[in-house]
């Protein structure tokens, strides 16, 4: 078997009493859609935290393509190949979106930031962020202002700039929130094709999207992975029915 | 920048060279003198606005910078005034009335300053970061009062103007060319760094702190170096307003100060580029023409200061200009 590119070894997290994440083992293989999913509370925000390097676990390990990240803060990790779309957008609201994608191209450069050259005539970093929005299909809202744009385009001008990073793997935290049906029927296809650019951990609460997309699920319940599997597996699997899956009607927002 | 806020940097620029001009010909030093002030305090208040307006660090201790430019040369004219070495172990410094030399000296103390104060407040931010400024710029507030060696609370007086090769600096005219020209190249060189690589993921840390650091840029890098070119700026300026007055005291390092090189920025928009030079051609205009009515003119700057945050944000720049602002 080939090596994942991302394996989070044993996770622990507490806050007092409360166990976060407790003992979270989960790995990312090349070309795979893995999705992680829990009812709120589960502990995937804070999971997702310690993944992407802005909370430190308590114990355990996160492996980047086999080098351990764990001490590493998110700008590291960011340089190490992880880009990440965020659950509520994080963008530079006052900037066009071309300026948001072309920032993603420049971080993704890891060189030394010019203080003189103009940044939005240099014709790569221009390219690159482009072709980002052109892929997510923003590159004619581009001389566009963030602020006006619609929350479906925001969450994909989110995952356009995590292209413009060419990362070796993807951490998306619920990509598909307030697309509306054509949106999420669209990035469904796209994601389908961006995962054998590199693989896609992806934290999602539409339940449609993660069993058409998902090559493989990992259900977490209060902090605990309780199965890993196949989506028929999982759909199956009696203990993930009981936690999880019955109450799959009124399901709402974070966790 | 759209075209009207560039078509109304230009009138700014034509008519802070035009004003001294016409008041030259005419025989007004006392105009020139004004305007200088002007462009010096827009020097200031430039500095200011790279790390206010673009970086979004509220800094209340720019005076620090303004106050130790302004030591620099005072302090080194004193010396060449009075034959004196500064020190002479390990080696002889002597002072120096050469603007140049005295802006060099000015400049790297200023950058100093700014490095180790920014390396220890940028690690706060909001409040305390405004917090910690202020704290930095009483310590050299109170430091210059209680330091006998230099004039204490009295302050020093530069006898005769710094001198620059080729030109009369004691001729009013001159002496505005001089600022002039710095302010121009201070304005290029904030006007290039905005449009920069650096520039953008500065003003993007400003508005989304993560978003920066997700694409792997760390933010407090980006706010230290512009901390230390923003209080550079303000330092050289801080130079030129004591060979103005060929006087420096502490109240070059006071909060006041600070506060009014803000006032500046906020009056003419704050990341404005010609923001500050509106704002402190205002400032000196209502300073005069109020002044002259009223000592508590302050009272009438301060109403006019909250009508513009409260209803007009960009300042006078974007009053006029409205908010268009370009992508390159």
């Amino acid at each position: 078997m080939t090596e994942p590119l991302l394996h989070i070894d044993g996770i622990c997290k507490s806050f007092g009493a409360l166990k976060a994440s407790d003992n979270v083992t989960l790995d990312l293989y090349p070309g795979e859609i893995h999705a992680l999913i829990g009812p709120n509370g589960a502990g995937k925000s804070t999971l997702i935290a310690q993944i992407a390097g802005s909370l430190v676990p308590d114990a355990g390990r996160v492996f980047l393509e086999g080098r351990d990240v764990t001490a590493t803060d998110t700008v590291a990790r960011a340089r190490a190949g992880l880009g990440r779309t965020f659950q509520i957008s994080s963008l530079a609201m006052e900037d066009t979106v071309l300026q948001n994608a072309v920032l993603g191209a420049l971080g993704a450069r890891q060189k030394r930031l010019g203080l003189f050259a103009r940044v939005m005539q240099d014709q790569a970093l221009r390219d690159t962020a482009m072709e980002g929005l052109r892929q997510v299909g923003l590159d004619e809202f581009a001389a566009l202002r963030t602020a006006d744009l619609s929350h479906g385009q925001r969450r994909q001008l989110e995952v356009a700039v995590a292209l413009t990073l060419n990362p070796h793997v993807f951490l998306m935290d619920e990509p598909m929130a307030g697309l509306g049906g054509e949106g999420s029927a669209l990035l469904v296809t796209f994601l389908q094709q961006l995962k054998t650019r590199a693989p896609i951990l992806l934290v999602e609460h539409d339940m449609d999207a993660v069993f058409q997309l998902a090559d493989r699920i990992s259900v977490l319940v209060y902090g605990r992975i309780i199965a890993t599997g196949a989506p028929d597996e999982i759909r199956t699997n009696p203990e993930v029915r009981e936690a999880y899956l019955g109450e799959v009607d009124d399901e709402e927002g974070g966790g | 920048m759209g075209r009207r806020e560039f078509l109304i940097n230009t009138v700014l620029a034509l008519g802070l060279l035009v004003v001294p001009l016409w008041a030259h010909v005419n025989d007004q030093p006392y105009i020139i003198t004004l305007t200088t002030k002007v462009a010096i305090l827009a020097l200031a208040g430039v500095g200011l606005n790279l790390a206010l307006g673009l970086g979004g660090l509220v800094s209340l201790g720019h005076a620090m910078f303004f106050g130790i430019g302004g030591y620099a040369a005072g302090i080194l004219a004193s010396h060449a005034q009075s034959y004196a070495p500064l020190m002479e172990w390990p080696f002889t410094v002597e002072g120096t009335q050469s603007m140049p030399v005295i802006w060099m000296v000015a400049l790297f103390a200023s950058a100093l300053a700014a490095l180790v104060t920014g390396a220890l407040s940028l690690r706060t931010s909001g409040v305390y970061f405004i917090m910690i400024t202020l704290a930095f710029g009483q310590m050299f507030f109170y430091f210059t009062i209680s330091w006998p060696a230099y004039g204490g609370e009295d302050g020093l007086s530069i006898y005769v103007r710094d001198h620059f090769p080729g030109l009369n600096t004691l001729v009013p005219i001159q002496f505005f060319a001089i600022t002039y020209v710095l302010l121009g190249i201070a304005l290029f060189v904030v006007a290039r760094i905005a449009r920069s690589g650096f520039g953008l993921a500065l003003n993007a840390a400003r508005q989304n702190e993560t978003r920066v650091r997700a694409v792997g840029i760390e933010p407090y890098r980006l706010r230290l170096a512009a901390f230390v070119i923003s209080g550079t700026i303000t330092g050289l300026a801080g130079a030129l307003f004591a060979d103005l007055n060929r006087f420096v005291s502490p109240t070059m390092f006071s909060w006041q100060t600070s506060g009014e090189i803000m006032v500046f920025v906020i009056l003419g928009g704050v990341a404005r580029l010609f923001g500050p030079v509106a704002g402190a051609a205002l400032f000196i205009l209502l300073e005069e023409v109020l002044g002259g009515l009223s000592d508590y003119w302050h009272i009438y700057l301060g109403v006019l200061l909250l009508v513009v945050v409260l209803f007009a944000r960009g300042g006078l720049i974007g009053l006029l200009a409205g908010e268009g602002k370009g992508d390159d």
